[in-house]
């Protein structure tokens, strides 16, 4: 990992990445401020919605073992894995088991956190993403830069030309010919690989029901047609009870795609004679959830639903993209989720990629302060990464004993005006790099606190 | 009334025209601004910046200097913001300015006179944390002369972000272009905010530029009597 900054520079270079990344957050922003508009009990839903998974994760253990009661009274198998190692191998051996050697997915973020199509590589099975956007990401060997749209740095004609180049079906970049040609590749999957893997937008703990909600229809094959189905999930989607869907589903198709309903909702329960899967198995994923959990202000990252509502509000995200945040969750909910779910040492830069604008939180639907954990992050990578008598270190500890006191504060005033002393040592030591850019003011020869005094 | 005016150290080093517009704008309709020289930083920088306890420290030295005061008034909506966050909002006491005049004064023409084109940025801040909303455009709107222009994706940020316009300088200008070349489309003279560490950053870059464009804070052009 380079860190954010210089990341972040490389992709700034590439105006063809500016301008798809930029015309694709902006309709997306459009969208759902459209169809959030639209509603008169939104501040009420997003409330609702923040209360429910508070609730969740404040009772997690007690919800994982109602899930796990439920699905597995339901004819489901549960196992737990405590870290993506742990995960990979328990999907892997499934497939093994029945000696398949290949596996149709749904589009999911855990798995892409565990890194899961490689590991099952290494093992001789084959992964076939079925999302569009996935599969493109897939067909190119790139990575995902958008939670929900995972290509959305690329454009049509980029598409239509990595199709003629990998399925052989590249006539034309109309979104319907694209559709068409992706769907004629993936039918013929649907229909003869035996096993799927999936994510989980939500699982009810009261019920022992998974949920995935999509917009193609091709997970509804994933999990409909294979005969072993196998679900990914991380521990915090777990809801307590089946009508917190109400609220769910109302706030994720409205913050993510911006539609009032999303075309496919999936909702199973364990397995069923004589139809769909005939073994259902879910991978309950911790893989650095726990320790999230742990930290009081830094947990509130584990509500989130995964909407990317976040990353297409954010000023940064949606000139950067997602690659610059070097993890599988970018934008503002990556800078929250990756570093703790990581460890701070892995991205200690991330905490800082946000102008703390607040944007994110205003439309985040289960209202996470994105802001406040940014800088919460911020003091725990100073607290516990910096050297102790870093140049920054000095100079910010050095203006903090200046503000501390009116006399230390003028005198560092009137050095200023020399360009001396602690205050004048900003713009060299933690704010080097702004006359790089723009023209920094002239100190006055009068502070107001002068200018006062001569009024007495 | 008589108003405690919190000027925050940026203004009172860098800005002290704002801070003197402030008392402009306070006496002319009638009150009295004190002055406690007591005051030296809010404590945001710190607190934004990972020292937590250092702007703990700071917004709690704001709160005894200004334990005394009627009603404190401060010409940075970010600084206002960070104290009320933090809980040194003294009970409600503390207003950014254009929360002031509007919401405690109830007035919207101050008697400002500015003959000039002029579009209005609002600061992150002072749009999000704050919502001051219309407050600083419905002043704008009164002043005699003004030609007020619509900035267009006017709430977006401009990229200062305190130590993010240097740590992450590559982006925070990726911003700020998209931000001046709006500012630009306006064909105003003067680009007007609440913040002026916000207009440092977009007025950096015009006077780098040349661009002929100058940036004031809300409270100069509301002390402007043509």
């Amino acid at each position: 990992m380079s860190g954010f900054p210089e990341a972040a520079a490389r992709a700034l270079g590439d105006s063809q990445l500016r301008r798809n990344i930029g015309k694709a957050t902006s309709t997306i922003r459009a969208k759902r401020a459209a169809v959030v508009g639209e509603l008169d009990d939104w501040e009420a839903l997003r409330d609702a919605g923040a209360a429910i998974k508070a609730r969740a994760l404040a009772t997690l253990p007690e919800q994982l073992e109602r899930l796990e009661a439920a699905v597995a009274a339901a004819g489901g198998v549960v196992h737990w894995a405590r870290d993506a190692a742990e995960a990979n191998a328990i999907v892997a051996g499934i497939a093994r088991d029945h000696a398949f050697d290949e596996v149709i997915k749904v589009k999911s973020m855990a798995t892409d956190e565990i890194g899961l199509n490689a590991a099952l590589a290494a093992q001789g099975v084959r992964a076939v993403e079925t999302d569009l956007a996935e599969l493109i990401v897939q067909l190119s060997g790139d990575r995902p830069s958008h939670i929900l749209v995972p290509a959305i740095h690329r454009n049509r004609e980029e598409i239509r030309a990595l199709f003629a180049r990998t399925i052989g079906d590249g006539d034309s970049s109309e979104p319907a010919a694209l559709a068409e040609a992706a769907r004629r590749h993936l039918r013929a999957k649907f229909l003869s690989v035996p096993m799927a893997v999936s994510g989980a937008n939500f699982a009810v703990a009261e019920t022992g029901t998974v949920c995935v909600v999509e917009s193609e229809g091709n997970g509804r094959f994933c999990v409909t047609l294979p005969e072993v189905l196998v679900t990914v999930m991380g521990i915090e989607k777990v809801l307590g009870e089946w009508r917190d869907l109400e609220v769910m589903l109302q706030l994720l198709p409205r913050s993510s795609t911006g539609e009032r309903m999303n075309p496919y909702t999936s909702l199973w329960t364990g397995v069923h004679e004589r139809d769909g899967p005939r073994e259902f198995h879910l991978v309950l994923l911790d893989n650095g959830r726990s320790d999230v959990l742990a930290d009081e202000v830094g947990r509130d990252a584990l509500r989130c639903i995964r909407c990317s509502a976040c990353l297409n509000v954010c000023p940064v995200y949606s000139r950067t993209g997602g690659h610059a945040y070097e993890s599988v969750y970018p934008g503002p909910i990556g800078a929250i989720l990756t570093p703790q779910l990581r460890g701070l040492d892995e991205a200690p830069t991330l905490p800082w990629a946000s102008s703390l604008c607040g944007a994110c939180y205003e439309v985040c639907p289960v209202k996470i302060d994105i802001p406040s954990i940014l800088v919460h992050l911020r003091g725990r990578v100073v607290r516990e990464q910096h050297a102790r008598l870093s140049p920054e270190d000095l100079a910010m500890r050095a203006v903090a004993r200046v503000f501390g006191s009116r006399r230390a504060y003028e005198r560092s005033q009137r050095l200023a005006r020399l360009g001396r002393g602690p205050l004048a040592r900003l713009p060299i030591g933690p704010l080097a790099g702004w006359t790089a850019m723009r023209d920094l003011p002239e100190v006055p020869a009068q502070s107001f606190r002068e200018w006062w005094r001569t009024r007495a | 009334m008589r108003v405690a005016l919190f000027i925050t150290c940026f203004n009172d080093t860098l800005f002290p025209a704002t801070g003197r517009a402030v008392v402009e704008v306070l006496e002319r309709l009638g009150h009295e601004v004190v002055f406690p020289e007591e005051q030296t930083c809010c404590g945001q920088m710190h607190g934004n910046s990972g020292y937590a306890a250092e702007g703990q420290r700071l917004a709690r030295r704001f709160e005894r200097v200004f334990a005394g005061a009627e009603v404190v008034v401060s010409p940075s909506a970010s600084c206002v913001g960070f104290l009320r966050e933090h809980g040194a909002g003294l009970d409600s006491r503390l207003y950014e300015l254009s929360e002031f005049l509007i919401d405690v004064l109830g007035v919207e023409d101050v008697g400002a006179v500015f003959p000039h084109r002029v579009t209005y940025h609002p600061t992150c801040h002072s749009a999000r944390l704050l919502r001051v909303g219309d407050r600083p455009l419905r002043l704008l709107r009164a002043v005699r002369g003004i030609e007020l222009v619509e900035l267009g994706e006017r709430e977006e940020c401009c990229g200062f972000g305190g130590t993010f316009a240097v740590k992450n300088a590559d982006t925070s200008m990726a911003m700020l272009s998209d931000k001046l070349r709006h500012v630009l489309d306006t064909r105003a003279e003067v680009c007007v905010a609440a913040d002026n560490s916000c207009l440092m950053h977009i007025g950096g870059a015009l006077r780098r530029q040349r661009a002929g464009v100058r940036t004031m804070h809300l409270a100069e052009v509301l002390a402007a009597t043509g």
